[in-house]
């Protein structure tokens, strides 16, 4: 059994601790111990039944954490706390953890740290090892967020809102170490989506898949970023577009639209043309209208001028950007696109090299000073 | 979440509330302020905030590459260096404003009289390394 299936009945083993009686807490402490075990033994003694095996050990383990706990406790009186074992019935809990773990009480980071381990089924090590903090400091995240939902109750409906908003951050941190959180992202919005019915659910799994399927056109073996418009499309994943596609679509026909489904639409645009002339902005630009309508946000109003720019003409473009907020991120990126399209190319050089400053990765920055720099070149000749 | 860097100056920061020279303050006040630190560093461990800090020694050395098969070439210190860095801490946050939060706590560390230095400190975001998923 590979690691990611092994992770894959986590939640279920989490949750048919928690039915028996074991805090949240100690249940996925239990499980992890259960895990690490399983990672020794499994190679040369696979299980017949691995989550059945995951919810013995793991029973056991939760049981000689009690018994420590209570010797420690009181040394003379000790009672046999032992929770009753009851059948573990063939409910499926992964939802009720998904909810737990992206509880509106928790931080951002917790809620994306504690997903990561209780629904992901990832060591503190491997989450740390992401993030690139200590794994002293992620543990502590962990456990801070473990005692914030400790009085939540477990069988209490949640808001997918909040859970797809926590997938789409794991998403967005991308990928740098031994754990791929962009494909992880994935991995939990597609068992997301087949236990829930929301057209969003569905919507944001498409939305990762159609952007996972270019990522290995979007950066050079040397790190360099490539923009959209200068992606050999056929390095992009079809398989993976198809997917895409096919689970928007299905979303989108439902009639129930939300922000996810609109940047789906728009990534599906992108991924529909061979060239990027074959491009139909007009129809990017009315979905970004979509977007702005559904969100009201800046950075969907900075990606429209971008469309709008393609659309109608850098002019065009230029003239939304205007009415933005200059000190929105990525505002002087943009600005420096559409002015070089519109041939100042002075202007776009200054703006590359203003925006690369303001850049908050190294890649992204790196690439905008590769801009102003070509246009300074570009300007002496 | 986002990583930033609290900078702390020997020289080049604008001057605290609280100036006086660490080494007339007395004993009691230097111990004060040491566990301020350190129960400042424990407090971000334990809230899973904490990433990693260090002091450095006043005194260094610049180095240059000086062409092929030479040793290195080096000078310094230079005491009209207006810049002195006297240690980081680098903290993982939700927010920009929680940085500015803590980097206000740390401020807030004693000096002399026990009363707080109100020294400033440098604040910079730290770019992130790895790739994006999206562009």
């Amino acid at each position: 059994m590979d690691e990611v299936l092994l992770r894959a009945v986590v939640p279920t083993v989490i949750g048919v601790l928690v039915r028996r009686g074991a805090p949240f807490a100690a249940a996925e402490d239990a499980v992890q111990d259960a895990l690490v075990e399983a990672v020794r033994t499994w190679s040369a003694h696979p299980p017949r039944d691995p989550q059945g095996w995951l919810v013995t050990v793991a029973w056991r383990r939760y049981l000689d954490a009690v018994r420590a706990e209570d010797s420690r406790r009181r040394r003379e009186e000790r009672v046999e706390a032992e929770p009753a074992p009851a059948p573990a019935g063939h409910r499926d809990d992964t939802l009720q953890l998904y909810f737990l773990c992206a509880h509106p009480s928790l931080t951002p980071a917790s809620a994306v740290a504690l997903t990561l381990r209780a629904v992901g089924g990832l060591s503190t090590r491997q989450i740390a090892r992401a993030y690139l903090v200590p794994e002293a400091t992620m543990a502590q995240r962990i456990s801070r967020a473990k005692r914030t939902v400790a009085g939540v109750r477990f069988d209490q409906p949640g808001d997918v809102r909040t859970v797809l908003r926590v997938l789409y951050l794991v998403f967005n941190e991308g990928y740098s170490g031994d754990v791929d959180l962009a494909a992880e992202a994935i991995r939990l919005a597609r068992q997301l989506a087949a236990r829930v019915d929301d057209p969003e659910a569905a919507g944001l799994l498409a939305l990762m898949l159609l952007h996972h399927a270019r990522r290995a056109a979007r950066t050079r073996p040397d790190r360099v970023l490539v923009p959209l418009a200068e992606q050999d499309r056929g390095r992009w994943d079809t398989a993976q577009i198809a997917e895409g596609v096919g689970i928007l679509q299905a979303a989108l026909a439902r009639d129930r639209l939300g922000e996810y489904q609109a940047q789906a639409a728009i990534a599906a645009l992108h991924a529909d043309a061979r060239t990027v002339e074959e491009t139909d902005w007009v129809q990017v630009v009315e979905w970004y209208d979509e977007l702005v309508r559904l969100t009201d946000s800046p950075v969907a109003r900075l990606n429209r001028a971008v469309a709008l720019g393609e659309a109608d003409g850098p002019r065009a473009g230029l003239a939304a950007l205007a009415q933005l907020d200059p000190a929105l991120p990525r505002h002087a990126a943009v600005a420096a696109h559409l002015h070089e399209r519109d041939g100042d190319l002075a202007t776009a050089a200054r703006l590359y090299a203003e925006a690369a400053r303001a850049a908050s990765t190294v890649p992204e920055r790196d690439h905008l000073t590769r801009q102003a720099a070509r246009l300074h070149a570009a300007l002496r000749a | 979440m986002a990583k930033y860097l609290l900078l702390k100056h020997y020289r080049g920061a604008p001057a605290p509330v609280n100036d006086v020279p660490m080494d007339r303050w007395t004993p009691d006040e230097i111990d004060a302020h040491m566990r301020y630190m350190r129960d400042f560093a424990a407090r971000l461990e334990a809230s899973g905030e904490y990433v990693d800090g260090q002091a450095l020694a006043p005194e260094g050395t610049f180095v240059r590459y000086d062409g092929e098969g030479r040793p290195p070439v080096t000078d310094g210190p230079f005491p009209e260096t207006k810049d002195l860095i006297a240690g980081w801490m680098v903290i993982d946050v939700d927010s920009y404003d929680r940085a500015v939060e803590l980097a206000g706590e740390l401020s807030a560390a004693p000096g002399a009289g026990g009363a707080p230095i109100h020294e400033w400190l440098e604040l910079r975001p730290v770019l992130a390394e790895q790739r994006t998923a999206t562009e």
